[in-house]
């Protein structure tokens, strides 16, 4: 194997292929047991959908790069592979699997060496606290759609969407496809932020019309189905016993703070909730690449991290979704394979991962977090959902202890030691400690973060005490869709 | 009187607080985040089982007592809203899974007797009343009701912040990168990046960074580094009732060997997670993770707990301890540079001798009487000069 | 009902006919498809809680949905801390609800 890609979605399995044209053997992890990722997340094989096509875009697309990896014996595509760890030592890096049904036990583990590694980990759902979001009916927007495009299941019948970004509106439709009936979309970005950064500089978005045409089309299917889309307005707090029941929006101003006396209540029995993404970053930090200080992994041109022979693609480098991550992963994959990194055709995936930059960043302009929204938290609102531990435990011990390290604040208010070990509140406790702790945006002292975690995948004993099989690929389980 | 205090990790806090609270002027200086070096990595062990007669043993049995004084004065002073110190005399249990280790245990215990610890043994049978989820093949075991545990983290935080009550000083991001002598060659201060500070003493509690700030005071230290790994599980019902070890943890403490050495300790904490330890590595200051080690870890917890098998492993993290050749802690003046002391050593027993060494620290720097001989941790002790270099 | 399944007989993707698969939690049977993951199955019968947070109690069940926040985690069959969103039903699991109180510590203060 010359090439390891960890990661089957999008920018992942576009690398593959391209690492393939450049005539390397690749190996695929992938954690799931089906390829696409988050982005083509599709109905499995035991319950194959003949329209599956209806619920996706760029289908055609998935489904050219899923044969031709099925197909090729040079690609060995591992589902229900879990990359637990990256270990360094003086001879490169390891890399550590364990297969088998996710969370199970008596997994058999594996250990690589990989010659050339591309990591196409991408991201999840950011989410922001607000009271009551611990109900069970909270969820977030990716995990209705995951929902509706895995298990063909609508969250609720009367849904809030609310958050902040354009992925607001495929997970609308998503609902709506799926029966579900949506009351209300809160975009928290006002109008003006929106018309400033979205309609600005409108030659930089040539080469993105199918992009602005498909979100066009989830606008005017609301529209069409009446889902009210409110911009400048947030959720800032949701009611129930033991579930969902309702929740207050109320208009937030351009820093995202609560404006008074603009409450009002909405009956709903299900809320998705979306600020934007957060890379999973943990294994490129194992593996020793550097972040850029907008906490991604940092890659040049050619999509190489800081570390020799590794490289990144997709949402790890930046949140642009498919396009931005198909044209990393074929740059990634073709220089990974050992392929000529000036080489001309190249040019198309360059010029677009281009354009899908500026895309991106537009998306991060217009919808990036305000910082008012800390006003909409009650002392007691939980914000480590795992450890249970509330803003004002957070404040309160930052205050006490005059702790300026993070790896300290974790340990004394539990915040982030938990089953997701920071991966949903993980930048919010940081916000929020940074502030209490009085250091604005200077890292903390001991310049950790909650992105690090060297232990990627919760892992058996059992499973650790027993030695990795032999570095040999493991017969592929091969996604029979 | 003004004391330099360099380290804010549970050492640099104790021995803050213990100046602190008798007067002194303090002046804690740490150049990075307070707690966030070794004790950031530790378990929160308060050992006697696992010593040896001998002035650690006695510095251990002292710690035994002042703990309890000390977690109850913390908790008094901050407060039930203050992060608990989870401080818990939970009793350790050393188990032999041999025949051999069976002897050899009981052979250790019975030293340890003499020298005034509660050593209980226990058979079989008595082993598994005491730890139901215990290995069956455990041959021989011995109960040490003295051993406690806390929360490494929260327990320093909580000596910093009565340290700072009483009027200490914290500077973090405060590297000392010099010293300050007086024309006679008096160390009365050090320099920082940001300008000198100046002390009647300086405390040197950098832990296994100690070697490096006594250099940049002038002089040399054999402090060096061991390397250890703890895995975190995820949280369980409660299943392991005190600290558990096996017999060969002994051993390990006490050797100077370089290749990896691992010994099983278990243990559950006040979150329900159970933490697995432990190994021995001198791989210098490398931090990367090393993932024979977490195996190596994991195997051998099996033998004594064959339930953790179907255990999550959730988090993994590793510290340096800082350990003196003849392995011993060191706490006292250093003869070579008056107005320096150290108070560093302690290998993979800092938290709890934190608090001794603080008394002693303490009763050196004011004169006044000290709680146990300092002899045994003078920095010109015997067994500790053939490593020293002389002053510059 | 609350979260519910689409009519597969109305459904624009066309899924095809699936086997059930039943699964048992608290004493109950709950029937699915195959391909449904075990928190799918659950929702489906309006079923929003299948775990019990250790300092206050709550009810949590699915949150991410795309196994990065482990709230969903049931023991399944005995094996505990297993994903409830990621893990798919094969039919006739056991499954758990967790609850893990915090351990009493021997000695207060």
């Amino acid at each position: 194997m010359d090439v390891l890609v960890i990661g089957a979605g999008p920018a992942g399995m576009a690398a593959a292929h391209a690492a393939r044209a450049a005539g390397a053997t690749v190996r695929v992890l992938d954690a799931s047991d089906g390829t696409g990722g988050q982005y083509w997340r599709h109905l499995p094989a035991s319950r194959p959908a003949a329209r599956e096509r209806v619920l996706h875009h760029q289908w055609d697309r998935y489904r050219r790069l899923h044969q031709s990896l099925q197909s090729d014996p040079g690609v060995t595509v591992s589902l229900e592979a879990h990359v637990w760890a990256i270990g360094q030592d003086d001879a490169g890096l390891t890399v550590h699997v364990s297969h088998g049904d996710v969370d199970g036990t008596g997994q058999r583990t594996e250990t690589l060496r990989p010659q050339r590694l591309v990591l196409a980990t991408g991201a999840h759902d950011r989410t922001l606290p607000v009271p009551g979001w611990t109900l069970p009916g909270v969820v977030t927007a990716g995990a209705a759609q995951a929902l509706a495009k895995g298990e063909r299941l609508a969250i609720g019948e009367r849904v809030v969407v609310a958050g902040s970004g354009p992925f607001l509106l495929p997970v609308t439709a998503s609902l709506l496809q799926a029966g579900a009936s949506v009351v209300g979309v809160h975009e928290a970005a006002r109008p003006r932020r929106l018309a400033r950064e979205w309609l600005a500089r409108p030659w930089e978005l040539v080469g993105t019309t199918h992009k602005v045409s498909e979100l066009a089309g989830y606008a005017r299917h609301q529209v069409r189905s009446r889902v009210p889309y409110r911009t400048g307005s947030a959720v800032v707090r949701i009611h129930g016993e033991g579930r969902v029941e309702g929740v207050t929006v109320a208009d937030v101003d351009d820093r995202w703070q609560p404006v008074a006396g603009t409450e009002s209540e909405v009956s709903c029995d299900a809320v998705c909730l979306g600020h934007g993404f957060v890379p999973r970053l943990e294994l490129a930090i194992a593996a020793g690449c550097g972040l850029t200080d907008q906490r991604f992994v940092a890659v040049d041109a050619h999509q190489r991290t800081t570390v020799a022979g590794v490289l990144a693609a997709g949402e790890l480098t930046q949140i642009g979704g498919v396009d931005l991550a198909l044209a990393e992963g074929e740059i990634a994959g073709w220089v990974a394979g050992g392929g000529d990194p000036s080489a001309a055709h190249l040019s198309h995936a360059r010029r677009a991962r281009s354009r899908f930059r500026r895309f991106a960043d537009r998306i991060e302009a217009a919808h990036g977090i305000g910082p008012g929204w800390t006003r909409w938290l009650d002392d007691d609102t939980v914000v480590c959902r795992c450890e249970e531990v509330g803003y004002g435990t957070l404040t309160r011990v930052a205050s006490d202890t005059s702790s300026v390290g993070l790896r300290s604040l974790k340990l004394t208010t539990r915040a982030g030691l938990g089953l997701c070990q920071g991966r949903v509140c993980g930048r919010t406790v940081e916000t929020i400690l940074s502030a209490a702790s009085g250091r604005g945006s200077v890292p903390f002292a001991d310049h950790t973060s909650t992105d690090r975690r060297p232990i990627a995948v919760p892992v058996r004993v059992g499973d650790l005490a027993r030695p990795a099989s032999p570095d040999v690929p493991s017969p592929s389980r091969k996604d029979p869709a | 009187m003004r004391a330099i205090v360099v380290g804010a990790g549970i050492v640099g806090a104790a021995c803050a607080r213990s100046l602190a609270r008798a007067g002194v002027d303090v002046l804690v200086l740490e150049r990075g985040a307070a707690v966030g070096g070794t004790s950031a990595a530790c378990e929160g062990n308060l050992l006697v089982s696992d010593k040896t007669p001998g002035p650690e043993l006695d510095l251990s049995l002292l710690a035994a007592d002042r703990w309890a004084t000390v977690a109850a004065e913390l908790h008094e002073e901050l407060g039930a809203a203050f992060p608990s110190v989870e401080y818990e005399r939970k009793g350790g249990l050393v188990v032999s899974t041999t025949a051999d280790g069976a002897d050899a245990l009981r052979a250790f215990a019975a030293t340890q007797r003499t020298a005034g610890v509660d050593a209980q043994d226990v058979d079989t049978a008595g082993a598994l009343a005491l730890e139901p989820y215990l290995t069956r093949d455990v041959t021989a075991g011995v109960l040490y009701p003295q051993d406690a545990q806390v929360q490494p983290v929260t327990a320093a935080e909580a000596l910093l912040a009565s340290a700072r009550h009483a009027g200490a000083i914290v500077l973090t991001e405060t590297e000392v990168v010099g010293a300050v002598r007086s024309t006679d060659g008096r160390l009365i201060g050090v320099s920082t990046p940001a300008g000198d500070h100046g002390g009647d003493v300086v405390v040197n509690a950098a832990g296994p960074w100690a070697g490096d700030v006594a250099r940049r005071l002038g002089v040399h230290l054999p402090v060096l580094p061991r390397r250890g790994m703890v895995l975190v599980t995820t949280r369980m019902p409660h299943r392991v009732l005190h600290k558990v070890y096996d017999a060969d943890y002994v051993g390990a403490t006490q050797s100077a060997d370089a290749d990896l050495q691992t010994s099983t300790v278990v243990e559950s904490t006040a979150a329900g997670t159970v933490l697995i330890g432990s190994s021995r590595q001198r791989v210098g200051f490398d931090d990367r993770l090393d993932v024979e080690v977490v195996r190596e870890i994991a195997a051998k917890s099996l033998r004594i707990f064959p339930f953790l098998t179907s255990a999550s492993v959730l988090r993994t993290y590793g510290g340096f301890r800082p350990y003196m050749p003849d392995h011993l802690p060191l706490v006292g003046a250093d003869p070579r540079l008056p107005g320096l002391f150290h108070v560093t050593g302690h290998e993979g027993a800092g938290i709890g001798l934190s608090v001794p060494s603080a008394d002693l620290l303490h009763a050196l720097v004011t004169g006044s009487a000290a709680p146990l001989d300092p002899a045994a941790f003078a920095v010109d002790r015997p067994t500790l000069a053939p490593y020293l270099e002389e002053a510059s | 009902m609350t979260p519910r399944p689409v009519d597969p007989a109305r459904d624009p993707a066309e899924p095809a006919l699936a086997t059930t698969v039943t699964i048992e939690f608290e004493g109950r049977r709950y029937e699915g498809v195959r391909g449904q993951t075990v928190a799918g199955i659950l929702l489906s019968h309006d079923v929003l809680d299948w775990r019990t947070t250790s300092v206050s109690g709550a009810g949590r069940g699915l949150f991410c949905g795309i196994g990065v926040c482990f709230d969903c985690v049931v023991s399944v069959d005995g094996v505990r801390d297993v994903r409830a969103c990621q893990r798919r039903a094969r039919g006739g699991e056991l499954v758990e609800r967790q609850h893990d109180r915090l351990p009493q510590p021997r000695e207060e203060r």
